[in-house]
């Protein structure tokens, strides 16, 4: 690497006095301070602050509204319209999944069954929240369209076995989602 | 002495030092966290309250965040307090006791309001009137160097080895500039009292403020031409307190990207808040201290005073109580002055420190001391000899510019 030389700037009188200096950084905190008090700081309006600084203060008010359309947050399981549950148990996103936190217990379904078609549906469908790093591999792996990220991102709980979303809990988070399905498709 | 003298100053030992200075340590830790916040556009410590909800209530009271340095100082109580097997014991132990404590004694000579009054007896509100109040605060707070020296040395690893040097180093140069800045001060005054001091000021004018209570030995003029040196004196104290208590532009003995915490980097538990305590503390004592002497102590200014002084129930005469909460409320003015620098002035290098207090500081107290003689005698002196005094306090001032200037290192010219 070359050496590069650098040379200190001269100062002239002013600025080796230091005072003029030391006033300007004394009006510019000011101004943050008086700014902030009044809610008007810059940048308070886009990240709506709760009216002091920039800050948006937790519980009371939350970023659930401004969240982006590509917000990954928790992994859920869907059904489709009919209320079925999409998933067929083929164990893509168990085995995509990076940190492993994907657990499935599949389990067949019986050939007298209407839908013995699809062969497999789930009879335990584990995510251990605590492992999961909300990265979207299951949900673009998934050939069935059934499991999705959704925008919940407060995943809490007092002990790991409550940060186990079993097949359930994921149903309720996700919800029903219209739209292709494969295997259920009776024409298929 | 009787018992009841000596019950007087007990009380006034328990509530001056432990109900009224040792209270604004947590608070101006609490300012210090909220106003940093507010110029940072941050919200700052605002949820610890009393927890009313614990007790069956339904709401919790905040209070804007005050009772959080109480939490703190309780998780500090809890935390494991840690001795390294490698420090040398003794020293390590007491190292945080010598810096709070004189921090705490030196609270002893200032004065918190005028005298109280209660049927017929009068307590000033002082805990020792000494004649030689700023003496035996410098004496006393330049102790507390001893403490973050042997902090330094006593915890036996190199971070903390090079703050306490650094803030041996540092107190040396700036306890020169401390001393001497106030001696035009003292001249002024006539007067090492601080209770007198204080006086003096409530009686004709504050000396940065000096617009009331002209009579004939104290004209407007005198006291605006002493405004100069005051200002001067003023400027110099006031840094050199900042450097005298480690706080930011100076705070070269802990500042954290350089040395880890610097002197109090083996230090945990409540050792290591007897130094934070130790350092605000200080803050405060160094605050009052200008205050007292610069900005009219307990004063309320413009003439009022000696209406406060006279205000009584009965033979209760309350005014130095109004004093006290208007000293309080400079203090607290100037403690949030002390925070605003803190988040403004970025640290200074420690060439740049030496410097300052060696080259600039020492010589310009210097100066201002013969310039502040020369105006507090000029009434008394002939024309001439003032023309002379001016003259040679001119040269002085020339000779001195011109030795910093030539001893400057000059930048070498590089060639890229």
């Amino acid at each position: 690497m070359a050496v590069v030389k650098l040379q200190r700037p001269k100062l002239n009188f002013g600025e080796k006095i230091y005072f003029g200096a030391l006033i300007k950084g004394f009006i510019l905190t000011m101004t943050h301070a008086v700014k902030s008090l009044l809610g008007k700081s810059v940048g308070a309006e886009t990240l709506a602050s709760s009216g002091l600084g920039v800050t948006m203060q937790f519980p009371e008010q939350r970023w659930d509204d401004h969240l982006p359309e590509y917000y990954r947050g928790a992994p859920a399981l869907v059904t489709d319209e009919q209320g079925r549950e999409r998933c067929v148990s083929c164990q893509l996103c168990e085995f995509i999944c990076p940190p492993k936190a994907i657990k499935i217990t599949p389990s067949e379904i019986p050939s007298d069954d209407p839908w013995a078609k699809v062969e497999k549906r789930p009879l335990e469908f584990d995510i251990d929240m605590t492992r999961c790093i909300y990265c979207g591999m299951c949900e673009e792996v998934c050939p069935e369209q059934a499991i999705y990220l959704r925008k919940d991102y407060l995943i809490t709980g007092l002990k790991r076995a409550d940060m186990v979303h079993n097949k359930k809990r994921l149903y309720e988070i996700g919800g029903t989602r219209v739209g292709l399905v494969n295997k259920w498709n009776e024409l298929k | 002495m009787d018992i009841l003298q000596i019950a007087i100053i007990l009380v006034k030992i328990v509530t001056l030092t432990f109900l009224v200075v040792l209270p604004l340590v947590p608070l101006s830790v609490y300012f210090e966290r909220r106003f940093s916040a507010i110029i940072q556009d941050r919200v700052g410590p605002n949820r610890v309250g009393i927890p009313f909800s614990l007790l069956g209530f339904k709401k919790d009271f905040h209070l804007f965040g005050l009772v959080q340095p109480i939490a703190d100082g309780l998780k500090l109580f809890l935390k494991e307090d840690f001795t390294p097997d490698h420090v040398r014991k003794v020293f390590y132990w007491m190292a945080p006791a010598l810096t709070v404590v004189p921090a705490l004694i030196t609270v002893c000579v200032v004065p918190f309001g005028s005298p109280i009054s209660i049927f017929g007896h009068t307590e000033k509100l002082v805990i020792a009137d000494l004649d030689i109040g700023p003496l035996f605060v410098f004496s006393v707070a330049s102790l507390s160097v001893y403490g973050i020296t042997l902090a330094g040395w006593s915890s036996n690893s190199k971070f903390p080895f090079i703050g306490g040097v650094r803030s041996t180093a540092q107190m040396i140069s700036y306890e020169i500039a401390l001393g001497l800045s106030i001696v035009p001060v003292l001249m002024y005054y006539g007067d090492l009292n601080l209770s007198t001091i204080v006086k003096q000021q409530a009686d004709h004018g504050w000396l940065l403020l000096p617009l009331w209570g002209h009579d004939a030995t104290h004209t407007l003029s005198s006291k605006l031409l002493f405004w100069f040196p005051a200002a001067i004196a003023f400027l110099i104290f006031t840094i050199s307190i900042f450097a005298e208590t480690n706080r930011m532009p100076f705070d070269l003995p802990e500042c954290e990207t350089e040395l880890v915490g610097g002197y109090h980097t083996e230090y945990s538990s409540m050792k290591f808040a007897m130094f934070f305590m130790g350092e605000y503390a200080a803050m405060v004592i160094g605050s009052a201290l200008i205050i007292t002497l610069f900005l009219g102590g307990w004063s309320i200014g413009f003439g009022l005073d000696a209406v406060v002084e006279k205000l009584h129930i009965g033979d209760f005469y309350f005014g130095g109580f109004i004093h006290m909460g208007c000293f309080m409320t400079k203090l607290l003015a100037f403690i949030l002055f002390f925070i605003l620098v803190r988040w403004t002035v970025p640290r200074f290098r420690y060439d740049q420190l030496m410097k300052l207090g060696w080259v600039v500081f020492f010589e310009a107290a210097l100066i201002n001391v013969f310039l502040a003689a020369l105006i507090v005698a000029a009434p008394q002196l002939q024309a001439a000899i003032i023309g002379i005094g001016s003259v040679l306090l001119v040269i002085l001032t020339a000779a001195v510019i011109w030795v910093a200037k030539v001893s400057e290192e000059q930048p070498k010219i590089l060639r890229a």
